[in-house]
């Protein structure tokens, strides 16, 4: 895994600025398509009443997932440390396989492909990807 | 055999039948060069590729990315059998153009960004799981004949 570049920074946190103020739409649009698209990912809400995509559960996690995804911004200058607890819940208690991480990272960038066609130009696809892959080594950290 | 239901058929007509391969095509191979710059490996001839502007503004990049598209018809009309219609493409791809077929992914996600972008919220998620399952089926067959 690469570090991330100033640029890199530089470029999540103007994208991120940007888009911030629809967090809880782009959360909730990346975790239905997830339940959709790759439904083994159903598995890790069997305690939902209602596991459709568009359920008061789904959209609500997807708000948690982005919150979570904001604060990554704001310490992302040292992600291992800042995500520390988030990384013990999801080693100890969630213990979400981590190959869903990246499951999770691309439908969130189809989200901003979707939301944001002429602001996630390349350059701004290949820094949030890096970042989001950094987001995702960090919740793995506490794992083993 | 792949099992493919009346709406994924559907989905993936209607999605071909309406991009504009001169857009699309570039854009995807564009952003593969960009988002995972490795890939620039397989094309050494092109000239400049030093950055994304270099990269969009290529007249090699754009021309191959059509090709690239346009080779996604023949899966696009021969659904029931996508892995022999891509046998002999995919012999071209190992043993003459010596692509890592992981690669064949990297390019199938870009796509899956640029078809996002076009269509928007018309993308919704049973529309993203028809492309990505069809796609992958291409991934699959491209890569079959590599030994």
């Amino acid at each position: 895994m690469t570090t991330l570049t100033a640029k890199d920074k530089q470029t999540v946190k103007a994208f991120w600025a940007k888009v911030s103020g629809k967090s809880e739409d782009i959360g909730a649009a990346a975790v239905a398509r997830m339940l959709v698209v790759y439904p083994q990912t159903k598995t890790y809400f069997s305690h939902w009443q209602d596991q459709s995509p568009n359920s008061p559960a789904a959209r609500k996690h997807g708000k948690t997932v982005m919150m979570g995804v904001g604060d990554a911004v704001t310490k992302i200058d040292d992600l291992k440390e800042g995500l520390k607890e988030l990384s013990e819940l999801h080693a100890f208690i969630l213990r979400v396989d981590p190959a869903n991480f990246k499951i999770l990272s691309h439908n969130i960038l189809v989200v901003m492909a979707v939301m944001f066609p002429t602001d996630f130009t390349p350059d701004v696809h290949v820094s949030l990807d890096k970042f989001l892959a950094a987001v995702s080594l960090a919740l793995a950290e506490k794992y083993r | 055999m792949v099992e493919w239901t009346d709406f994924e058929r559907a989905t993936i007509k209607d999605i071909f039948s309406k991009i504009e391969y001169d857009v699309v095509g570039p854009a995807t191979l564009a952003r593969c060069l960009v988002v995972y710059p490795w890939t620039q490996r397989y094309f050494g001839k092109f000239g400049n590729l030093y950055n994304a502007a270099g990269i969009a503004e290529n007249a090699m990049v754009s021309k191959h990315g059509i090709t690239i598209l346009h080779g996604l018809d023949r899966a696009v009309k021969n659904m029931d059998d996508i892995k022999n219609t891509y046998a002999e493409l995919s012999v071209l791809h190992s043993e003459k153009l010596h692509v890592d077929p992981d690669n064949f992914k990297l390019l199938a996600d870009c796509l899956t960004i640029v078809v996002a972008a076009r269509f928007g919220n018309g993308f919704t998620g049973e529309v993203q799981a028809a492309f990505q399952k069809f796609m992958a089926v291409v991934v699959s067959s491209l890569g079959k004949q590599y030994h």
